[in-house]
């Protein structure tokens, strides 16, 4: 009995000192069940993912610098499109916001860690597979895949390759991924909360990602739901996407964007957060108004599961549809303005500096504001039919999805990278990075708009000759844009490494438990949970 | 100081109008009464857009150029105000309202295909489109003229360069139109800005929209919805002609078929020299099925078959003569029955079987294609 209890004294102690210190070496990322280490691994991942989806970007406008095919065959041309649609989306918008979700939430909340470390775990360690196996699959013979990131069926069912199943075990393995980051996020913000943190009390960040999280659960199983079928079509001999045995490839477009309309909420809504959270602390001003921002966020998270078929506007649908479709969508300007409004009153009569995290913001709040207003352009169906599948819409969603969503990542990672190394940031090269890419961003994708409605078609791997001067253009903001953010790569290692000494309150405006911890921020925090007032 | 500040407002005025009709910046007024509807919707919504944003922004930079800290502003205190709230949430929903009422009039009528006088069904299929004139038997493949060379930067290219084809849709002016579009393959989408008309061509169904030209002219589109490789390459041109020229047209179309057939019942008694079908055979390759085989006949490995080499090629005759003529359905092999004439097809057939160094030997008449059709036609 006693040796028992020896035994257990000392795996206990063993069990404790590997707690309060991190392991050594590779064991400690694979082992890990800590929300910083899982955070970190999650945001070191995205960024690499970044660079790998941007240089796909890279090889797309350098086919398209000059028109005439150059470089590329049309066939990888369509590979590079639809994967870098793919790894920008799945590999580095969503892992970026799940690793700040994970360094943050529980230090915004109080709580000692995520509410599921081991699956938090999981849920990471897939994700480096899923991407693996569809990068493998451009290697090999046929290519990976050429249908879009949409992969409309029957393109992607009867007419694609044979490396198509590679393609829909990846992207099941992301969505798995993905539904245990969510559940994760959900039980720890539910179950985990310090005594006295208050619905209404919960930081904004932590508020867009709860009903984020509510999101991927609900369409995240629908995407399954699709390519499983277009698996089954492909190789099993079904017809759910194929008029001869009775199916429809219309009824895809409707559940792939049954999943995809929540889906670019859940790119934008966590952005939504960090711009709320940092537009106060560098206005050193309260925000304007915290429960209609929840509302507000609330009202878009809704919202957004009755506006799918405005992807679809020229697939044939009744007009009473099409109408319902654009009444809907064009009220999701009603709450998403009421945040640009809040943002701005916010900063009205407020004490504004402008380090490097508001820089981004501000960019932030103009640049997805004119994606906001290009998107409800689109929403207007009769207009729509002429936007639709151009450049215009390349311009749109570029705008919502980089100058919106990677933005706030970035005035994120700014924002904290203090709080998470100890050290702060080359401010000098940090604001070359935001210069240089504000201006080459617009460069890249402001002149999409003028192709666009002047009738360049998307996904195209050479055009007419109107469009050469305009495309040329694009393509040199494009490579000034993707060289800029190797910028990026130096400051966080360099932050990494070494750099001035930061206090536990880095930004003088911030509030929030996360300041209050110390910088860097301790393995372990809140192990006794703090008092709210 | 008056005249200047006059001038200045002209300018200022003038230049954005000249700007922005100019269609290499945007959307095209177009030549259909619904296209004009079109373009005054867009231009509307983007003043309406222009002026909020401007609102908005300039409140945003006045804060960031007054409220500085480094000008010693201090905050002010104060939040949540319903009053403000309940403002910045009801007008914007007036101004919506305000969008919404011209653009569902012009939706209900783009959505009208009633009343047509002439139906033109279109079929999209990998990467071409086909044009059928309902009840006048007229019906042509419209496929993409540009030389290779000007695409793979050996030849200058021209200034129709990827917007031209060998044969465009002619239509008449001030007929209503109506357009039934569906697809062999994948979903392809039929787009002529000019007409404001896109519309997606779904397999296995029929979409419907309409058009009414109000001006004669040559107008180019493109397909808009990602159908594979040469998505790039698949363009939409129509001839809009007035009512006379248009049932010239017409007549003289009809007259090209019967003569067509006339031509293709005398080479059933013929015997074409080797020579003359490797020649026409190489041609009818290039135009129909190189952007699958490629040029080289090696295919794309994984995505199409190399006809160098292939069994089938190299096999029996009447297989290789089915392949072509029925496809393979289920892959994107496609029938080339109806697109091709007996004289291509046999010419074709027998280039596939001799070049590359396939080297079969074999030479395919006209009439064995004949042969072939007339027993699958028996067998249904």
């Amino acid at each position: 009995m006693s040796s028992v209890t020896q035994q257990h004294d000392n795996t206990a102690a063993h069990h404790d000192d590997g707690h309060h210190h991190p392991a050594k070496g590779f064991k400690r990322w694979l082992y890990t069940t800590n929300h910083k280490d899982i955070g970190s691994l999650y945001l070191i991942f995205s960024l690499t993912m970044f660079l790998i989806g941007g240089a796909m970007a890279m090889v797309i406008r350098a086919e398209l610098f000059q028109p005439g095919l150059q470089l590329v065959d049309p066939h990888f041309f369509n590979q590079m499109t639809t994967v870098h649609g793919l790894i920008m989306v799945f590999g580095a918008v969503m892992p970026a916001f799940t690793g700040l979700a994970n360094w943050m939430v529980p230090l915004m909340i109080g709580a000692p860690d995520m509410a599921l470390p081991r699956m938090n775990n999981w849920s990471f360690w897939i994700l480096p597979f899923a991407f693996l196996i569809l990068l493998a699959s451009l290697f090999m013979p046929g290519g990976g895949p050429a249908f879009g990131w949409t992969f409309y069926a029957p393109l992607s069912t009867t007419y694609s390759n044979d490396n198509t199943a590679l393609f829909v075990f990846a992207v099941h393995i992301m969505g798995i991924s993905s539904i245990m980051g969510a559940i994760n996020v959900i039980v720890t913000i539910v179950n985990m909360r310090a005594p006295g943190m208050t619905w209404m009390k919960l930081p904004l960040f932590v508020w867009t990602w709860l009903i984020t999280a509510f999101l991927l659960i609900a369409v995240m199983p629908v995407l399954a739901g699709a390519v499983t079928m277009v698996l089954t079509d492909k190789y099993f001999a079904t017809s759910f996407f194929d008029a001869a045995g009775g199916g429809d490839p219309v009824m895809f477009q409707h559940i792939f964007w049954f999943f995809g309309h929540p889906e670019v909420y859940i790119m934008i809504l966590p952005a939504f957060g960090i711009i709320s959270t940092i537009v106060p602390t560098f206005s050193r001003k309260k925000l304007f108004g915290y429960a209609s921002m929840v509302y507000a966020t609330s009202s878009i998270a809704l919202l957004s599961f009755i506006v799918w078929a405005h992807h679809m506007f020229t697939t044939g649908m009744p007009v009473a549809a099409e109408l319902f479709f654009m009444y809907a969508t064009m009220l999701i300007s009603v709450p998403t303005g009421v945040k640009v409004f809040n943002w701005v009153a916010t900063m009205w009569r407020g004490s504004i500096s402008f380090e490097v995290p508001m820089l981004f913001s501000i960019a932030f709040i103009v640049l997805f504001t004119l994606g906001g207003f290009s998107g409800l352009m689109l929403a207007i169906t009769p207009a729509d039919f002429q936007y639709h599948d151009t450049y215009f819409v390349v311009a749109h969603f570029h705008y919502v999805l980089v100058t919106g969503a990677v933005f706030s990542i970035m005035a994120g990672a700014y924002y904290w990278l203090p709080k998470w190394t100890g050290n702060m940031f080359n401010i000098t090269l940090a604001k070359w990075h935001f210069w240089l890419s504000l201006v080459s961003v617009n460069v890249l994708f402001f002149p999409m708009h003028f192709v666009g409605l002047a009738g360049m078609p998307r996904r195209i791997p050479d055009y007419a000759l109107q469009f050469a001067d305009f495309n040329a253009i694009i393509s040199l903001g494009g490579f000034a844009f993707g060289l800029s953010q190797l910028l990026f790569v130096v400051v966080v290692f360099k932050c990494a490494r070494g750099g001035d000494k930061v206090p536990a309150k880095v930004w003088d405006g911030a509030e929030g438990l996360e300041w209050e911890v110390d910088s860097p921020a301790p393995y372990h925090t809140f192990e006794t949970p703090p008092e709210i007032k | 100081m008056g005249k200047l500040s006059t001038t200045l407002w002209l300018i200022l005025l003038m230049l954005p109008q000249h700007l922005l009709a100019n269609s290499r910046f945007n959307m095209r007024e177009g030549v259909t009464d619904i296209s004009n509807n079109v373009y005054q919707l867009h231009m509307t919504i983007f003043i309406i857009c222009c002026v909020i944003g401007v609102i908005v922004f300039a409140a945003m930079f006045w804060a960031l150029l007054r409220h500085r800290k480094s000008k010693g502003a201090i905050p002010a205190q104060f939040h949540e105000s319903t009053k403000v709230e309940i403002l910045w949430t009801a007008i914007p929903f007036v101004i919506l309202i305000a969008m919404a009422v011209p653009a569902t009039k012009t939706l209900i009528a783009m959505e009208d295909a009633s009343k047509a006088d002439l139906t033109i069904k279109i079929t999209g299929s990998q990467w071409k489109w086909h044009y059928e004139y309902m009840g006048e038997d007229v019906a042509f493949y419209s496929i993409l003229s540009t030389p290779q060379e000007q695409i793979t930067n050996q030849a200058d290219k021209t200034s129709t360069y990827l917007l031209e084809v060998d044969k465009p849709l002619v239509l008449p002016i001030n007929k209503k139109v109506r357009f039934l579009m569906t697809s062999d393959d994948v979903i392809h989408s039929w787009w002529v800005p000019d007409f404001a008309v896109k519309k997606d061509a779904n397999p296995g169904f029929i979409n419907e929209t309409w058009t009414k030209i109000n001006e004669e002219g040559i107008y180019r589109g493109q397909c808009a919805e990602l159908c594979g490789k040469d998505h790039g390459f698949m363009p939409v041109v129509v001839e809009a002609k007035s009512e006379q020229d248009f049932a010239d047209w017409l007549a003289d179309a009809k007259q090209a078929k019967q003569k067509a057939a006339a031509a293709d019942a005398a080479l059933l008694d013929q015997t074409l020299p080797k020579e003359e079908l490797m020649t026409l055979g190489e041609q009818v390759y290039m135009a129909s099925c190189a952007a699958c085989h490629q040029p080289t006949g090696m295919g794309l490995p994984g995505v199409f078959p190399a006809l160098k080499g292939n069994p089938v090629v190299l096999g029996d005759i009447k297989d290789h003569i089915d392949v072509v003529l029925h496809g393979r359905p289920g892959t994107a092999m496609q029938a080339f029955a109806k697109q091709l004439s007996i004289k291509q097809l046999a010419a074709v057939i027998t280039y596939k079987r001799n070049a590359w160094g396939n080297d079969t030997g074999d030479v395919i008449q006209p009439s064995q294609i004949q042969a072939e059709l007339d027993a699958t036609s028996e067998a249904k």
